[in-house]
């Protein structure tokens, strides 16, 4: 079936199964590869993208519900060359270690600040329970989280 | 000239591959597709020992779409056993499947759901076999044999001397002793005896293992592989496939983590397998729940005793550890070797025995996991040396502080003498977390201390470039897996030929184009790879100023490096100028090149360790009285790093390693029942989320620059992770009077054990 989505700001018209999973369009079809394939139960978080501004994990996702809706992916979080205060945070606290989940923190974290404006570290505690990081000890993360906020405000 | 300030080692410079990976361009082996390429499913058993009768894939190759279908006994046209201590692992089962989840039928096809339908036509036949699934069941009398026969050796140089009990389980036994430990725990004052238990748990690098394997039309072979060791892969294919080894190419992205998981070959020799079968590129990606049927931690049960003279005087420690290596070998009886070798840690010990066995069982395969068995047995002796400090009346911190190996001392014959100061870590370690004022109320501190040999003997080398542009690249073969190795490679080139980080290119493994690595593990990279790219460098700039003394004629101890430019005391000459005089034209470049192999020695192992990692670990905790569960409040590590060449990466890297121990220390384990892995999926597994990790996290270093490494600098990354068990088991007993030996820490296992010390109605 054909599907209207937005995603990264551009429109595409795709031929998708009904089955079909958001993560293997976005990676196979659109050859955007940031969000990876980890757990695939919606436990790590390393697929989360954003749809309409709400992180969903891309892996139990279908592609048809993302039909009428904006997705964004970590490749459309710069403006150009120009990095998202959040991946200007994560560069400078050292809050990325193999990157795996990088992705997946960051929209995450932008999901967060969109309901949040002044979050505390509880705040981003709690949004990022559905995010493993098996690299770093999280501090890194969550200081760069709480750095970007700060920046923003 | 050294003893100019450093412009770029020592400072927390980020990450050179920041930038590709948080705007998602950073590739990884899964984001990779080669023309033609097929994808990989593979048929697992559900037995934990069983005899394969028959395996038929007939119907399975008959389905449209598949390319091939393979099952052990057609892998009669390569050799299909490998593995880098005993050759004992087929690629599919051959007869017996010795493990739930082993592989024994595979698939390439036009794409993974065809593959996945095709594994549902392969027909396979078994015969369950009585299980040996844990330590004692594998060592009870009569117990079921997981291999028959011996296995040959593989190509690990240290393991030349493996004992395997012929009959037993027991795939290597290691014994090591000096002086009487038995009369000395008979005429000490105090004697402390128990046995500890740890866990088998799943590395869960977020990256499950994945491989792209593609056979050329010359029948070269090339591999994209999420490998920790791309020179160890192309050895194990190269004797499974009869191929020099200059025709096997690995290639290694980034990966999305390892922690020991993906050294050694692992889904590499089953790609290539079904590469060369399905005659085109064959893509082999596992899921999380491969992963744990693919390698885990060995488990283990230690016990362990310690004999001290009443004046805190350690005089002895006796050891029998018996490690679980799973069904096949993988490293496993290096990993119980290396792990016992410390088992008396960072301590002054006349008399040791210490006893271990590396045991098969029905179980996944056990190996490399981030402190390579030194966590088991640091877990027994470091909860042993708080159950001393109590019946000796001592502080524990003191206790320690008295038996530590002085800087300069020996650790065992012929092995490198300490080259670190614990007390030093110890002492900031203790301060930081005011272990001399009293803790608050409901709160306990505990510390532990650990000692880490690398492997030895073992190689790196490198090739530093330097172009007409006076641009730089590294080229090693260290993997950079999250830890950070290509920054500090690119920061210590950057530092010796004095050119901006950003002048300098680390290239990604390719054993076609980077020279020789051993392996990216045991903490070595920094010390060992990044040496060699340091004599390489310093190849380079000995051209550079042999060039600039011959054009300039000036003696070449009067010129030196300086941003970009060989500066002699009157004139200065660009890179770029330089080659362009030594060349005559604008074009060429110097090549240097950095070997590090120390080669064999007569330490007990073989050869001498390149450094001796070390660290402490301090910890305040908090128990829920009514539910058991622990709360590590405040958490301090101490790691003896030499040189921080980037402090940044590496306090990432151990507050990584502490918060990677509070899993296996408060709620990672692999649970078995009746044959079947209960748990082999992260909704069951539950490994540390951020709400888990201490608030008051804080990663310190001791930096005398006394390693053997560039710039003073020692491996660093493991020692963080060793002492967390003890340190927040040794809290909790200081909080609670509770002393624990087996791990996780669960919250039913501390409730119970609050229970049966002061019951209620």
């Amino acid at each position: 079936m054909t599907i209207h989505t937005v995603v990264n700001g551009r429109p595409h018209d795709l031929d998708v199964a009904p089955h079909a999973l958001l993560l293997d369009v976005l990676r196979d079809t659109l050859d955007l590869k940031g969000a990876k394939r980890s757990c695939d139960t919606q436990v790590c978080g390393a697929c989360t993208v954003l749809v309409d501004g709400l992180a969903v994990s891309a892996c139990t996702y279908l592609a048809v519900e993302a039909d009428g809706r904006s997705v964004l992916t970590v490749e459309g979080l710069a403006e150009g060359e120009s990095l998202h205060p959040l991946q200007r945070a994560f560069v400078e606290a050292g809050a990325v270690q193999c990157g795996f989940c990088t992705a997946g923190m960051l929209l995450t974290a932008k999901a967060m600040l969109s309901e949040h404006d002044r979050p505390t570290r509880a705040d981003v505690l709690h949004y990022l329970r559905g995010s493993l990081c098996r690299c770093t000890g999280y501090r890194k993360i969550v200081d760069a989280v709480l750095a970007a906020a700060e920046t923003r405000s | 000239m050294s003893a100019r300030p450093l412009r770029v080692v020592g400072h927390p410079v980020p990450r050179v591959d920041a930038i590709e990976k948080v705007t998602g361009r950073a590739r990884y082996v899964t984001d990779l597709t080669v023309p033609g390429m097929a994808h990989a499913k593979v048929l697992r058993s559900p037995y934990a020992h069983a005899r394969v009768t028959r395996v038929d894939v007939t119907r399975a190759r008959a389905r449209p779409g598949v390319f091939a279908a393979l099952a052990g006994a057609d892998l009669t046209w390569c050799d299909p056993y490998y593995g880098p201590a005993y050759r004992d692992r087929p690629v599919l089962a051959i007869e017996v499947a010795r493990y739930e989840g082993e592989p024994v039928a595979a698939v390439a096809a036009v794409d993974e759901a065809t593959a996945e339908e095709a594994l549902e036509l392969v027909d396979v036949d078994y015969e369950p076999l009585a299980a040996a699934m844990t330590l004692e069941e594998a060592l009870a009398p009569g117990a079921p044999l997981v291999h028959a026969g011996q296995p040959p050796a593989g190509h690990f140089a240290d393991l030349a001397t493996l004992r395997p009990r012929p009959g037993t389980n027991v795939c290597h036994q290691f014994q090591f002793a000096r002086g009487d430990a038995a009369a000395a725990l008979a005429g000490a004052d105090v004697v402390v005896e128990d046995v500890y238990r740890f866990p088998p748990v799943q590395h869960v690098a977020l990256e499950p293992h994945a491989v792209v394997a593609a056979w050329d039309e010359t029948g070269a072979l090339t591999l994209w592989a999420s490998t920790q060791n791309p020179y160890s892969v192309r050895v194990e294919l190269a004797k499974m496939f009869d191929v020099p080894l200059a025709r096997i190419r690995v290639v290694v992205p980034h990966l999305g983590g390892g922690f020991g998981s993906k050294t050694y070959a692992k889904l590499e020799p089953l790609a290539a397998t079904l590469a060369r079968a399905a005659g085109r590129p064959v893509r082999l990606a596992a899921s999380i729940p491969e992963a744990f049927q693919t390698v885990r931690r060995c488990a283990s049960r230690v016990a362990a005793r310690a004999g001290f003279r009443r004046d805190g005087t350690l005089v002895a420690v006796e050891c029998e550890a018996d490690y679980d290596v799973g069904a096949y070998a993988d490293i496993g009886p290096r990993v119980v070797q290396k792990g016992t070798y410390t088992a008396t840690g960072p301590y002054r010990v006349p008399h040791v025995k210490l006893d271990a066995r590396a045991v098969y069982t029905n179980t996944t395969p056990g190996g490399a996991f981030r402190g390579f068995g030194v966590p088991q047995l640091a877990w027994a002796l470091e909860s042993l040396f708080d159950t001393a400090a109590d019946r000796l009346g001592r502080d524990p911190v003191d206790l320690r502080r008295q038996n530590f190996l002085a800087h300069g001392e020996e650790f065992a014959p012929g092995d490198t003498p300490i080259d670190g100061k614990l007390e030093e870590s110890l002492g900031r370690a203790a301060e930081a977390i005011g272990w001399m004022q009293a803790p608050a109320a409901g709160r306990g501190r505990g510390v532990a201390a650990m000692l880490k040999a690398s492997v030895a003997p073992s190689v790196s080398e490198a090739i530093v470039r330097l172009h007409a542009d006076g641009s730089v690249t590294v080229l090693a073969s260290a993997v950079e897996m999250g830890q950070g190795t290509r920054t500090v490679l690119a920061q210590i080139a950057a530092e010796v030929l004095s050119v901006p980080l950003a002048r300098v290119t680390v290239v990604q493994p390719d054993t076609a184009v980077t020279p020789y690595d051993q392996t990216t593990s045991s903490s070595r990279s920094t010390a060992m790879t990044g040496r060699a790219v340091q004599v390489a460098a310093e190849d380079v700039r000995d051209q550079l100023l042999a060039i600039a003394a011959r054009h300039l004629g000036v003696a070449a101890r009067e010129l030196a490096l300086a941003e970009g430019a060989v500066v002699a005391p009157a004139r200065r000459l660009t890179y770029a100028e330089a080659l362009a005089l030594n060349f005559g034209m604008t074009g060429g470049e110097l090549i240097g090149r950095g070997v590090i192999a120390p080669g064999r020695t007569a330490a007990p192992l073989g050869g001498s360790t390149p450094f001796w990692e070390m660290a402490v670990g301090a910890a305040e905790v908090s128990v829920d009285e009514e539910t058991g569960a622990i709360r590590v409040e405040r958490y301090v590590s101490v790691a003896d790093v030499g040189r921080a060449i980037n402090p940044l990466l590496l306090e990432g890297q151990d507050e990584g390693g502490v918060v990677q121990g509070l899993g296996h220390t408060l709620l990672e384990e692999m649970l078995y029942a009746d044959g079947h892995l209960l748990n082999g999926t992260l909704l069951t597994y539950r490994v540390p989320r951020a709400d888990d990790a201490p608030e008051d996290l804080e990663c310190r270093f001791v930096e005398n620059a006394d390693g053997s490494g560039p710039f003073g600098a020692k491996g660093a990354g493991e020692g963080s992770l060793i002492p967390v068990s003890p340190a927040v088991a040794n809290a909790l007993a200081r909080l609670t009077g509770v002393r624990l030996r087996d791990l996780p820490l669960s919250p039913e296992r501390v409730w119970r054990a609050l229970r049966a010390r002061s019951p209620r109605a």
